[in-house]
Order: C-alpha cells, then sequence, then structure tokens
C-alpha cells in the first residue's frame, strides 16, 4: 500500500504523463532531491525553483495564463502567508476579469502539526484559505484519496490548494491505487529515490490508472446514528479510531465524515448525517479564533437549531502565537486522541 | 495632408505619416483621461487612476506590440496607466469609458473593477491588478512559456517606478535571468518621480532603477518618455532584444504625472510637469510634419468621438445582482458543487 505522499507523486506522474501537467514546480521539488517529503522524485516536469514563495505563485499563474497546467509547491504552508495576496488574486482572476481568463494552477502545500514542527512547521492554513474565494481547497486523510482529488485539482479549470497532512504524508493507506502493485516493498523499489547518489536512478512507474474524486464530496468513513463527527486530514484518523474505542467500550454508533474538499464542502452530507444523529462535533487542528470549523457550525445553528439534540461544537487548536517544540506543548495545543474521544463521549452523553 | 518632414531625435527620426498616427492616439487618450477625470467629478463614475503624461511611450509601446492570443504573441502584464497603450493597440475608447461607468458591457470586468484595469485574452492582455507590482512576478510564468513555446514572443510587464520598491521587482530580475534560463522578459518601468505623494528622491537611492538589472545581466537603456520618437527606437531596440536574445532587458522610461496620482487627490492638473501632447504638437510644426489646422482638426474629432462614446455608455445597462457571484469558477467536470460556476453557499438555497 503507498504511502499519501507516494499516492501524490503518482498522482503527479499521472497529470504529467496522461492529463497535460506542463511544470511541477518550487523550492528543492526537482532532482536531486525531489522534495523535502520526497513528493516530485522522478518527475519528469519537475524542477527547481528560487527561494522565493511570491515568485513561485506569480510564476504558476504565468504559466496558467500562457496555457500551461502548472503545480506549484510551497514548502510548508508555514511559508506561504507572504504570498497571501497572490493567492488572493490568483482566486479572482476569472472574476475580477468577467471571465477573460482562467486560471488552472495548482498549489501543494504540507500543512498542519504532527512532526514536530515546532513555530514554523506546524501551522495550519485551511482556515486561511477558505477565505479566499475563487480557490478550491482540499486536505486528504488517505492516500488512495490523495490520489484521486490530486487527479480532480490537475484537471479543474480553476486553483487549486492542496493542503496536505505533514504528520500523514508517509502513513500508509489501506486501498490500493488503481494499478498500484500489492506489495508496498516492490512500490519502494520502483518509485523512490535511493538514498545517497541517485544521479543515475530512474523511476519505474506502476501502470497507474485514472481515478478522480470529485471535489466536495466527503467520505463517510463509519455509520452511525448516535452523533456525527466530521475531520479532515491529520485529526479524521483520530476521530475514527476514537469511535472505533467508543463502539467498544460504551456501544455508541458515531458517523465519521471525512470532508477530504475545505472548499467547497459537502454541505449536503453533513447535514443528512446531523438530521440522523441530532449530534455534530467539527474536528480540526486550525487555531480557534475565526476557525473553519466555525462557519461549518453557524450553518447548523443558523439552519438547524431546532434540529440538534445537544450543542453542535467544534474541537481545534488552541489560539496561541505558535506550536511548541516540547512535546507538551503540541499535545496539549492542538487535538490529539484523548481529547478528541472525550468531546465525542460528551457530544453523545449530553441530556438536552 | 501629404508627409513633408520626418521628426528627428539626436540620430533617430519617426516618418511624417507614423507620427501623426501616434499623435492622433495620444489625443485620444488624453481626451479619452480628461473626459473620465469628469466622470469621477460628476457622478457618472466614481474612482480615476490613469494615465495622461504617458502617452508617448504607451502609444509607441501599443502600436509595437506583437497582438494576438497564445504564447507565439506578446503577453501585457500591464499596469493601471496603461490606456494609451491599449487605444494604440485598437481598444476603442468606449470600453475605458464602459469601465468607467462600472456597465454591464465593460468587456474588461463587467463594472467591477476600477477604470483601466483591463483585461483581453484577444489580445493576451492580463487583469490588471491594483496592487502594486505583482505583476512582475507573473510575467516570468508567461515568458517560460514562450520560450519553451519557441517563436518570438515576449512578455512586457509595466509598472511604476515607487513599485519597483516591492521584492516583487527583484523577483521578476532574478526568476527571468536564471542560468541557462534566461527568460524574454522586456521589463518596463514608467518613472514619473512619483509615489502617490512621495516623492522618488526621498526614497530611492539609486540613480537609475536600470542599473539593478546589471548584476543579473540584464541590459537596460533610460529613455526620455515624453519623446515619441526616442521612445519609438527605445522600445524597437528592446523589443527587438528580447525577440532576438530569448532573454530580459529593462526599459526605464521618464514620463509626467499630469493630474496627480488619481482622483483621491482630486486629479487636478498640474503645471510644472512637461506634457508630452503640446512638446508634440510644437515639434511637429517646426519640422512641418502637420500645421495648426491639422492639429486642431484632430482635437475636435477625438473630442467628439468620447464625447459621443460616453453618450452610449450612459445608455447601457447596470449589471444585475444576480451577476455579483458571476464568473468565479469556469465549469469544472470534477466538481460535485460547482460544476458550472459558484452561485452561493454549498447547499444552500440558491439566491433568485
Amino acid at each position: 500500500m503507498a504511502t499519501l505522499v507516494q499516492a501524490v507523486r503518482m498522482a503527479l506522474h499521472y497529470g504529467e504523463t496522461h492529463l497535460g501537467v506542463t511544470d511541477i514546480f518550487g523550492e528543492d521539488v526537482g532532482p536531486p532531491l525531489g522534495g523535502v517529503f520526497t513528493a516530485t522524485q522522478g518527475l519528469k516536469t519537475a524542477w527547481n525553483s528560487p527561494l522565493d514563495e511570491r515568485g513561485i505563485v506569480g510564476t504558476a499563474m504565468g504559466i496558467a495564463y500562457a496555457g500551461g497546467r502548472p503545480v506549484a509547491e510551497i514548502q510548508f504552508c508555514d511559508y506561504g502567508f507572504n504570498t497571501i495576496d497572490l493567492l488572493k488574486v490568483a482566486g479572482n482572476q476569472r472574476w475580477a476579469s468577467a471571465g477573460n481568463y482562467e486560471m488552472p494552477l495548482v498549489l501543494m502545500t504540507p500543512s498542519g502539526s504532527g512532526i514536530r514542527g515546532s513555530l514554523y512547521h506546524s501551522h495550519s492554513f485551511e482556515s486561511w484559505a477558505s477565505r479566499l474565494a475563487g480557490w478550491k481547497i482540499f486536505m486528504p486523510s488517505r492516500p488512495l484519496d490523495a490520489y484521486g482529488l490530486m487527479l480532480s485539482a490537475i484537471v479543474d479549470p480553476n486553483p487549486v490548494l492542496a493542503l496536505l497532512p505533514k504528520a500523514l504524508l508517509r502513513v500508509r493507506g489501506d486501498e490500493l491505487l488503481p494499478g498500484e502493485p500489492e506489495d508496498p516493498e516492490q512500490l519502494k523499489a520502483m518509485i523512490d529515490a535511493p538514498v545517497g547518489d541517485r544521479s543515475a536512478w530512474q523511476p519505474q512507474w506502476p501502470p497507474l490508472e485514472e481515478y478522480f474524486i470529485p471535489l466536495g464530496k466527503a467520505r463517510i468513513c463509519r455509520e452511525g446514528a448516535d452523533a456525527t463527527v466530521v475531520s479532515y486530514g491529520r485529526t479524521l484518523p483520530l476521530c475514527e479510531r476514537a469511535a472505533d474505542e467508543l463502539w467498544e467500550e460504551r456501544g455508541l454508533r458515531f458517523e465519521v465524515i471525512d470532508l477530504r474538499t475545505i472548499f467547497p464542502y459537502d454541505w449536503e452530507t453533513i447535514r443528512t448525517s446531523l438530521l440522523k444523529t441530532g449530534r455534530i462535533l467539527f474536528v480540526n487542528e486550525d487555531t480557534e479564533v475565526t476557525n473553519f470549523g466555525e462557519h461549518l457550525l453557524r450553518r447548523v445553528v443558523e439552519e438547524h437549531f431546532y434540529d440538534v439534540l445537544a450543542a453542535p461544537r467544534v474541537l481545534q487548536g488552541k489560539h496561541v502565537p505558535g506550536i511548541g517544540l516540547n512535546q507538551i506543548y503540541e499535545q496539549n495545543t492542538v487535538p490529539q486522541l484523548p481529547q478528541i474521544r472525550q468531546a465525542m463521549l460528551e457530544l453523545a452523553m449530553e441530556e438536552p | 495632408m501629404t508627409a513633408v518632414a520626418d521628426l528627428r531625435t539626436g540620430r533617430f527620426s519617426l516618418p511624417a505619416d507614423r507620427v501623426r498616427e501616434i499623435y492622433t492616439l495620444m489625443v485620444r487618450a488624453r481626451k479619452l483621461e480628461e473626459r473620465m477625470i469628469k466622470m469621477s467629478k460628476s457622478g457618472e463614475g466614481y474612482f480615476w487612476i490613469g494615465g495622461p503624461g504617458e502617452e508617448a511611450f504607451n502609444v509607441c509601446l501599443g502600436l509595437q506590440v506583437k497582438k494576438g492570443q497564445g504564447p507565439d504573441y506578446d503577453y501585457l502584464h500591464l499596469h493601471y496607466r496603461n490606456s494609451a497603450t491599449m487605444l494604440a493597440m485598437g481598444m476603442e475608447p468606449i470600453d475605458a469609458m464602459r469601465q468607467m461607468a462600472m456597465r454591464r458591457t465593460d468587456p474588461h470586468s463587467m463594472g467591477r473593477n476600477f477604470v483601466g484595469h483591463f483585461a483581453r485574452r484577444e489580445w493576451n492582455v492580463l487583469p490588471v491588478s491594483s496592487v502594486i507590482e505583482i505583476q512582475y512576478t507573473m510575467a516570468p510564468g508567461t515568458a517560460l512559456v514562450q520560450k519553451r513555446h519557441g517563436g518570438d514572443g515576449i512578455s512586457i510587464v509595466v509598472g511604476g517606478d515607487a513599485g519597483t520598491a516591492e521584492g516583487d521587482f527583484a523577483s521578476c530580475m532574478i526568476w527571468s535571468s536564471r542560468p541557462g534560463q534566461r527568460l524574454p522578459v522586456l521589463m518596463i518601468v514608467m518613472n514619473n518621480h512619483w509615489g502617490i505623494s512621495t516623492a522618488a528622491e526621498t526614497q530611492h537611492g539609486e540613480e537609475h532603477i536600470i542599473d539593478r538589472g546589471k548584476p543579473f545581466g540584464i541590459p537596460g537603456e533610460v529613455v526620455d518618455g515624453c519623446d515619441p520618437v526616442a521612445s519609438w527606437h527605445a522600445i524597437a531596440r528592446a523589443m527587438e532584444y528580447c525577440r532576438r536574445e530569448r532573454g530580459p532587458f529593462m526599459l526605464e522610461a521618464l514620463v509626467s504625472r499630469l493630474h496627480g496620482h488619481s482622483s483621491s487627490s482630486g486629479a487636478v492638473r498640474v503645471e510644472n510637469e512637461p506634457d508630452c501632447v503640446t512638446i508634440l504638437e510644437q515639434r511637429m510644426l517646426e519640422a512641418g510634419v502637420c500645421d495648426r489646422t491639422y492639429i486642431a482638426h484632430v482635437h475636435e474629432t477625438e473630442e467628439a468621438g468620447i464625447e459621443q462614446a460616453l453618450e452610449q455608455v450612459l445608455r447601457e445597462p447596470q449589471p444585475d445582482p444576480t451577476d455579483v457571484p458571476r464568473f468565479t469558477y469556469a465549469p469544472s467536470p470534477v466538481d460535485a458543487v460547482y460544476p458550472q460556476d459558484y452561485d452561493d453557499l454549498p447547499g444552500r438555497r440558491r439566491s433568485s
């Protein structure tokens, strides 16, 4: 089974060989490194750029204007904050020009905590990104979704931001990608660059197949009628695990929804589940003031105030200036399994 | 009348018929801007910003652009003082006035953007943004596609002198001069010596802006942007270099700002800066390129054309409230929520 980062790499390979991707670029994206997380190893259109995030975004826009299909990388989302006005412009070019231009670009960047990344390798970006009208934003929690969503991002003629959960990049999935060999060691030997001198190395790509996961389509990971929990990225597998534990220990059936796409989000799936359970919790690790989960909570309150059986809530990261390196800081700043489990239990047990 | 003389600047000259063509376009641009300034004061429009004082250079630029769509032709990353360039390329004045009057018929933005914020796909004119200097990050992207594509198309990026303090100007130099990857970017700086109310000499220590290109191996030239003869030939040389060498060139045009920064500062006519239109009229008379009757005729004809256009614009429709979200997204085969365009939040009842 591929890891999430291998799935991204294979999607990009499929993109450059079948879907018209012309340029995959960013800092350390080309050889010899192939990306600090190895997302771009062995790709024929991958190239290294200057250490200049604004130049990366602007150049991607220029390539897209001129008919190319770029996939650009910001090495860590923590370093993308100086591009935010360019992201805003990329999202508004079609609208501002009344349809004169499209902006078919993909920007990918690792996001969130979980790699002991300290202040500037632990940021979340989805709440900031959700304010960038004109963009589409996804954040996968498993390799198959990363593959299918990345292919959709590539063919979508609008700007798409791929937020890759840092903590899950090296986690294997439990489903094969279409065309992936069954043996993960075989896959590794085929597409992972060797450590050390790799100047003569060439990847051997498996016979990958087209597989689109539509943007705006959530996945129901666990079905249940007692309460709903909605998450994405790093915290999603924790929600699944908490749901499994609470079923085994308490007999509670949680409906766990992987939102997958931040925008456009799948409101129909959220709404349908809420109407079934009457209880809903949104879980993410971005900071808690003006958090994207708050927007979803607002819609629950405004549109389903009389449908809920317990206070709808959001579990999120603390509003502090950063995530400290000592793990005491990290574990007490962004949601971990115990807090998620506790929040889910309280939601299910709350009496009206 | 027949051509009787060339107009000369030093060893360079332009034939009389070309001079009259340039002059007519300059007057058209001046009349257009003056009328739009009045619109900003009369309530027929709101904010005004434009390029009175830059007409000589801007017309010469527009007449020499390789105009068309796609990488075989020049890409134009303009700023908001380029109306004379657009007129020289063939834009009808009415299309600028439609934007000033915020009409639905405005082909650049459907009444959404400030005047001078052009966008025209069939001429490779990329959407002009109010955000200073960001266009300099995008020009290397279009130029990269052009260099790879072949042919002699170049990417022309235009901004003011104050904006060169932004890091995006440095981004453009760096990305256009990467070793082995030099790009056909014509960087044009319109040096009017002002950044709104701040004089350049109080903020910039460099003698010439083009001097900044030297460490990157970017050749440059300073030209009197009020002189169409000098401007025409400087632009021709710069374009020829970019087309032939497939590398960057920097052109700094010394120009006037005859109505201040924008309507925010009153857009009052200043009297202490050279006026390229009246200077050219004097030179044409002295060189025998035309007589006073011709000059009066051009003024009268162009002014009448502008007034006629305004009458038509004011009869044209306003945008409709249902236009608000229109052109947010291009149609996508992989978007489950917005396969056509954005209309409202996911799952929300559509506004009618």
